[in-house]
């Protein structure tokens, strides 16, 4: 397969996202809800699906639902409990509850960073499985010596939002995953630990050729751990459904199973082996229909979403909301927004935030930052210089001036700036003679190469900026 | 003595709960071999419970309103430690690690749990026949069935074995062996009475009801299990029910409407012996100060359609769960899935297995809408008709089952038979609402004949106003 077999064709993606929901309970009862643990020791009758146990609804489950329902512009609505039923070992009462015809949340939309939005049908409660391991043949179900099942993460709350088909490429797809996830950490929903199993992305592809209304037949591809996984299975997906098309066969829906080794995706089921799920309402559970005011009260009490955090800092800064997001993504917007109000460069803030806090802030404090924010912009500290001491800030924290000093980082005297670029200068007559005789490009060439020249001499220790005023003001006189 | 007279009488020092309790288990020894009301006795744990009782009323505690009381409960409420079996193969062995809310209700109250009694398995039968263990006999007449499911229960009360015990009622399952044994059986209003630990067959019709040889005795127990549980998310955010006036209160103005259809109307198969006792407790009612007259309850006669659809469906899910993979016992086999089909195949008698099958089917993709769809709205009408019934009538009444206590073996070939044994008693289940079952007279073959009192949702004081004026009127003839 090569890479132009995709060209002419338009590739349609539609994602479902399972969060777990950050409660310290499970979604039905009281036991626990953590990751990790011995396995079968956050359990309960209720997790275990014993006889005789019943379901109580976790009420911060549901509030943190409503989040996730108005952050994507949802409908808040009555809703109802449904099982889904099938038989599975680490389904402990062998159904889920769920809910089917009337979610909690439904007809909303994510917009991307770049302004598109993309269709959200519903996002709804339902209740996270346990964990099977298969010991002994390769690890499949069916060709296992035995399997042990682990119940810890049995009846943990999850939300499942449910994208509309409006994704075209591996690209749209991270990045709505990424926004999606930002938005969750951002309202404290879910840590959104794809890694962990914290957010889970099944993902439904069809092609089709460019112009074309109607839909290809989709097939959904499961097992999908990595931002990186979800863009390599789409890719592949896409191309074998092309490939299948051009030959004059048809594309068979399918839920198929992404192999992160091979790098291929496999037939799980057909549409014909696709359960029953004989869905009905759960009769344990009452309808759950929260109240106006408490939709109201959590609206009011949402923290700010990425979105408008990203606007926010590019207001600031002014700079394009597109150029904040990595800022926001880190979720160091508030940090720079404290910097910049100090009245430190708003573009020296995102650039170090940017490039050089790999692993957060540290003990860098805002103040601390702003200095040293000033101390580049003044000329006393080089932008290498600078980041050298941030990098000490971080680590250790501290005074930015004194920090400088240790590092032996004395702002030069322009004086001897100046008489080592006249040095310079006489050194080398006929690339002065093009700096000042140049146009803007050969100038601009020029300076960089007396630029150049300078920091040499002074190990990176001079200021570029400064080193350009003198030699604009040389060429003048 | 009634049930209602031990505590007193053991707070007097007139006697102790050791003493009533062997007077209990001697009856159980007696013949309890001959009937099979149980499951398991719990003996020793009841005399140590006993004497813990006797000596904190030594003590001068007051233990509560059931203090000494023996109590049989039906085996599918969990028991902390003590086998709870359904009377399933399925369960065998399967100790719950926890106490149903209302056990734990009881024990507060003082009562003595003297054993788990027999059931058609989870609760799916009318004849107590369907039980793993074998069937339980009906105390006055051995030949015949206690009815069902809660036989076990209904025995226990009209053998003597303990003068109190609880039973679940999805369809009848209370009241109907009350009927066929001569005792009183009470299905409060669904929600009044926790489900927490009651083993589900089908979740929103199953409530857990009192067994007494009394009105006021069925009272006093209902008393104790009832009040809201915020471990039941369906049950009624109320206190504890408080019955006493209503035992004395007389019928005096109540306006009763017997349901024509169940009284010899639409549906057939009500024998005339029973239509005749129903005919006595109008006039009993009547002379009582009521104003009794025939009424129609037209959907009443769709009940059993839909409960035949409704229960098997949730059934078939909430019996799911027994899959060998995590209690009960466990039929190896080659793969997960086979090892389910074979301890499902193993574990589950017939009739488990038919209605799993019922309602599997009537959930299936396509034929959702046609079954349980149209059921469902069936149950609405139910609902409706109830609504306006009670819009003119303050109660409601018909038999509680088409016959006295039949054969055993009489039914056992022929299913649909059985399932009309719950003709009369099935619509308040689908609708909710509360029935009592009280002893009224005897049919031509000398077993008890039990009238329905019906009442609208929240309405047990109402209804137990007339359950105490049928009682009276009944004692009285005999």
């Amino acid at each position: 397969m090569t890479d132009d077999i995709l060209d002419g064709w338009e590739t349609v993606i539609g994602l479902e996202v399972h969060a777990e929901l950050a409660t310290n309970t499970k979604l039905f009862s009281s036991a626990r809800n953590v990751f990790g643990g011995e396995p079968n020791t956050n359990i309960d009758p209720v997790s275990l699906g014993l006889p005789g146990s019943l379901p109580v609804l976790n009420k911060k489950a549901v509030e943190l639902a409503i989040r996730v329902g108005l952050a994507l512009n949802c409908r808040v609505q009555r809703s109802v409990f449904a099982r889904k039923n099938y038989f599975y070992p680490d389904m402990p009462k062998a159904y889920q509850i769920s809910q089917f015809d009337l979610p909690i949340n439904e007809g909303g939309w994510l917009e991307l960073p770049d302004g598109r939005q993309i269709g959200i049908e519903r996002a709804h409660l339902e209740e996270d499985t346990g964990k099977s391991s298969h010991v002994g043949g390769g690890g499949r179900i069916h060709e296992a010596d035995y399997s042990l099942v682990d119940y810890n993460r049995a009846g943990v709350p999850l939300i499942e939002i449910v994208g509309a088909p409006d994704l075209r490429s591996a690209d749209d797809a991270r990045e709505y995953v990424s926004e999606l996830r930002s938005i969750l950490v951002a309202i404290g929903a879910s840590d959104g630990k794809m890694e962990e199993g914290s957010m889970r992305v099944d993902c439904n592809v069809s092609v089709r050729p460019h112009g074309n209304q109607e839909f290809g037949t989709r097939c959904e591809v499961k097992n999908i751990n990595s931002l990186r996984s979800l863009g390599r299975a789409i890719e592949y997906e896409a191309r074998r459904q092309v490939d299948i098309i051009t030959s004059g066969q048809k594309v068979e829906q399918q839920t198929r199973h992404w192999d992160e080794a091979d790098g291929r995706t496999h037939t799980l089921r057909s549409k014909e082996e696709a359960f029953d799920y004989r869905y009905f309402s759960e009769p344990d559970l009452v309808p759950l229909d929260p109240s106006l005011e408490w939709i109201a009260e959590i609206q009011e009490s949402q923290p700010p979403l990425p979105r408008q955090r990203r606007i926010d800092l590019a207001k600031a800064a002014e700079i394009e909301p597109t150029d904040a997001a990595l800022i926001v993504q880190k979720d160091l917007d508030e940090f720079a927004l404290s910097v910049i109000k100090k009245g430190a460069d708003a573009s020296r803030v995102l650039v170090h935030l940017a490039n050089n806090l790999a692993d957060g802030v540290g003990h860098l404090t805002v103040d601390a930052f702003a200095t040293l924010i000033h101390l580049e912009t003044n000329g006393d500290l080089s932008a290498t210089q600078a980041k050298t001491v941030l990098a000490d800030l971080v680590d250790k924290g501290g005074d930015p001036t004194q920090i400088a000093a240790d590092h032996g980082f004395e702002a030069m005297d322009t004086s001897e700036l100046d008489a080592l670029i006249e040095s310079i200068i006489n050194e080398n007559p006929d690339d002065w003679t093009a700096f000042v005789q140049g146009d803007a490009e050969e100038r601009k060439k020029k300076s960089g190469f007396f630029v150049g020249q300078v920091m040499k001499v002074t190990k990176g220790q001079a200021d570029g900026k400064v080193v350009n005023g003198i030699l604009l003001r040389r060429a003048e006189n | 003595m009634n049930a209602r007279e031990i505590p007193t009488a053991i707070r007097n020092g007139e006697t102790t709960a050791k003493e009533v309790l062997e007077t209990y288990l001697e009856a159980i020894h007696n013949r309890e071999e001959e009937i099979h009301a149980f499951n398991l006795v719990l003996e020793e744990e009841a005399r140590n419970e006993a004497e813990r009782i006797d000596t904190l009323t030594a003590e001068g505690e007051n233990l509560g309103p059931l203090t000494g009381i023996p109590v049989a409960i039906k085996d599918n409420i969990c028991t902390q430690g003590v086998p709870t079996t359904c009377s399933s193969k399925i369960l065998d062995g399967w100790r719950p690690p926890y106490d149903a809310t209302i056990i734990g209700r009881l024990r507060e109250a003082g009562a003595v749990i003297v054993g788990k009694t027999n059931l058609d398995e989870f609760a799916m039968g009318a004849s107590t026949e369907n039980s793993a263990f074998g069937p339980t006999r009906n105390p006055l007449d051995t030949t015949r069935v206690p009815g069902g499911s809660s036989g076990g229960s209904a025995a226990a009360v009209a053998a003597g074995f303990a003068p109190l015990a609880i039973g679940s009622d999805t369809g009848g399952s209370i009241r109907q062996p009350a009927a066929l044994c001569g005792v009183v059986g009470v299905k409060p209003t669904y929600g009044r009475v926790s489900r927490y630990g009651l083993v589900a067959f089908a979740s929103s019709l199953d409530q857990i009801g009192p067994f007494a040889e009394t009105v006021a005795d069925a009272a006093l127990l209902l008393e104790v299990i009832s009040g809201h549980d915020p471990l039941d998310t369906t049950s009624i955010p109320e206190p504890p029910l408080d019955l006493s006036t209503a035992l004395t209160q007389g019928v005096e103005g109540l306006r009763i409407g017997v349901i024509d259809e169940l009284s010899g109307g639409a549906i057939e198969g009500i024998s005339d012996d029973v239509l005749e006792c129903l005919e006595d407790a109008v006039q009993a009612l009547t002379s009582a100060g009521a104003i009794v007259e025939r009424t129609s309850v037209p959907s009443t006669v769709y009940g059993l359609s839909a409960y035949y659809v409704i229960a098997p469906a949730e059934a078939s899910s909430n019996l799911a769960r027994y899959d060998g993979v995590r209690f009960g016992p466990r039929v190896d086999a080659k793969t997960t899935s086979e090892m389910m089909v074979a301890t499902r195949t193993a574990g589950f008698g017939d009739e488990v297995k038919r209605r799993i099958m019922l309602g599997t089917y009537a959930l299936s993709a396509g034929y959702y809408d046609a079954y349980y769809g149209k059921s469902q709205k069936v149950r609405t009408l139910i609902m409706n008709d109830f609504a306006n019934a009670y819009k003119k009538y303050d109660l409601l009444l018909s038999p509680t089952a088409p016959t006295t206590a039949f054969p055993l073996g009489d039914k056992t070939e022929d299913p649909l038979q059985m399932y009309l044994q719950d003709i009369c008693t099935i619509s308040s289940n689908l609708a909710g609402h509360p029935a009592m079952s009280v002893p009224f007279g005897k049919g031509t073959d000398g077993l008890p004949v039990g009238i329905q009192v019906l009442a609208s949702a929240m309405d047990e004081h109402t209804m137990f106003r007339a359950g105490a004026v049928l009682e009276a009127s009944n004692q009285g003839k005999s």
